[in-house]
């Protein structure tokens, strides 16, 4: 057998940084001082419903946040919308008007998970790989196309592979468009984040 | 029996039961056709494959297509709930399924109802819904990778997009993370932890670390951990103690690596294909390391 060794540090291969989830936040919001009565939660079917709420919402200029859902209601992949609760009314008449109704709406009571936020950058030479939580995302540094994807658990990854591996960065399918899971969701995030590092 | 439960990525692809085979590189099962890439096709492919070399062809899968919506996933909780409390399973292998606390513990309750119990293993969705259940002790094993268990380490993460920072933090080795995934009742008898190192551990020690032969590339590799999960699987139901198993499948892993070659653009039947080379190999001198 082999001698125990440590695990071996990734420092000076990777690079790790926050994700900046700012991106969510359209107006320029206190969130500091928001207690958490001041917010309320969407809860939907799944969290393909929710990335498009999501997208939809902040089309819209809402100033929502994505996270993980309280205790009391956790079903095994799930995400919910965080948002002003004093806006309950017409954020819930605009998302029934565009076919996105969420099936729960609850104020915010017990302090809700907080997505990953660390991205991890390796160099392969001529590929670069970024990883969002558990997924990660290969591309051929010279061509722009997806050469690999790997990680996650949750069915819609072999799904997700099938569909954009051999196709252009920016060409490929969007994980946050035909994905429906919280590992699709991660896939978005590096993938928003390869686009970063590889395009002008 | 070596039964595998797990999905395909094809939304049409009907609820299906029965022995499967691999013929040119394709897994058959009753009349349907799969080709092999990452995920429980993987991992199949690489059970078949090892089973080559053990003489185990009695390799049964439990499958439906799902494409993250959980409806094949449904269907298959559905089925299993209600037949196997009459089945014969020796070593029962659940993947790529849509986390569910609900239907993981309606499972349990199912599989506690059969005459014999088989050795369970868990990987990938169903290990996550096992892990939230809080049932992960009832678990022969689980084969994670690093940040799978830094997951399984993390108390409160209902799923590894969860996991809170300090716990993902690199200055966490991974054997403390295997130390707080047992302190918390998060882990199976048996880890089998794939990495840059792979650990075979138990709640008391670390049994086995195997860190050569090293293909750099599998890292980017979508499967390679599929691939892991299916040789120990087909070692298990071979009679193999897992400790062993876990052990062995890891350095046939990534011998067979070493033996495709990769780029981080190769796929995984590449991989695949070296499988019954690297186990013969890894089976004549157990404790090869080059």
């Amino acid at each position: 057998m082999a001698m125990i060794t440590p695990f071996p540090s990734p420092r000076g291969k990777f690079s790790l940084f926050k994700l900046n989830f700012n991106f969510l936040k359209k107006k320029k919001a206190s969130t500091a001082r928001e207690s958490q009565e001041d917010l309320g939660i969407l809860v939907f079917e799944n969290t393909s419903e929710v990335i498009q709420a999501e997208n939809f919402l902040k089309s819209r200029g809402w100033h929502i946040q994505v996270k993980g859902p309280p205790p009391g209601i956790q079903s095994g992949c799930d995400l919910v919308i965080v948002f002003p609760l004093m806006e309950k009314l017409i954020i819930m008449r605009q998302l029934t008007e565009s076919g996105l109704p969420p099936i729960e709406m609850v104020p915010v009571t017990d302090p809700l998970l907080k997505p990953v936020d660390l991205f991890q950058v390796k160099d392969f030479g001529d590929y670069l790989m970024v990883r969002a939580a558990n997924m990660k995302l290969t591309v051929d540094k010279n061509t722009g196309y997806i050469v690999n994807i790997s990680g996650g658990g949750c069915p819609d990854v072999p799904y997700l592979a099938q569909e954009m591996v051999g196709k252009h960065l920016t060409e490929a399918p969007r994980p946050g468009k035909i994905g429906h899971t919280l590992c699709g969701y991660a896939l978005e995030l590096a993938h928003q984040e390869m686009l970063k590092q590889c395009l002008p | 029996m070596l039964a595998i439960i797990g999905t395909v990525p094809d939304e049409k692809f009907p609820l299906t039961l029965g022995r499967m085979t691999l013929v040119d590189e394709t897994i058959c099962i009753n009349a349907e056709r799969i080709p092999v890439n990452r995920g429980t096709p993987a991992l199949i492919g690489a059970a078949i494959k090892a089973g080559e070399v053990l003489g185990l062809d009695d390799i049964h899968g439990f499958l439906a297509g799902d494409i993250g919506l959980g409806h094949g996933s449904r269907k298959l909780y559905h089925h299993l709930t209600e037949q196997l409390p009459e089945m014969k399973i020796k070593t029962l292998v659940f993947h790529y399924l849509q986390p569910d606390v609900d239907w993981h513990n309606k499972i349990l309750f199912a599989v506690e109802a059969m005459g014999k119990k088989p050795v369970l293993i868990a990987d990938a969705g169903f290990m996550y819904a096992a892990k939230m259940s809080g049932q992960a002790r009832c678990y022969d094993m689980f084969t994670p990778d690093v940040g799978e268990l830094a997951f399984l380490a993390d108390e409160i993460a209902p799923h590894p997009f969860y996991t809170r920072g300090f716990i993902l933090h690199e200055d966490n080795q991974v054997p403390d993370l295997i130390r707080r995934a047992y302190d918390h009742g998060n882990a199976a008898t048996y880890l089998l932890v794939k990495g840059c190192v792979d650990y075979v551990t138990n709640e008391e020690h670390i049994i086995a670390s195997v860190d050569k032969p090293v293909a750099e590339a599998m890292e980017a590799m979508g499967g390679t951990g599929d691939t892991l999960t299916g040789i120990v699987s087909a070692l298990v139901a071979s009679g193999m103690n897992l400790p062993e198993a876990g052990e062995t499948a890891a350095r046939t892993n990534r011998l067979a690596g070493v033996f495709a070659h990769p780029t981080p653009a190769t796929q995984v039947i590449e991989i695949i294909r070296q499988i019954p080379r690297a186990l013969t190999e890894v089976l004549k001198s157990p404790h090869i390391k080059d």
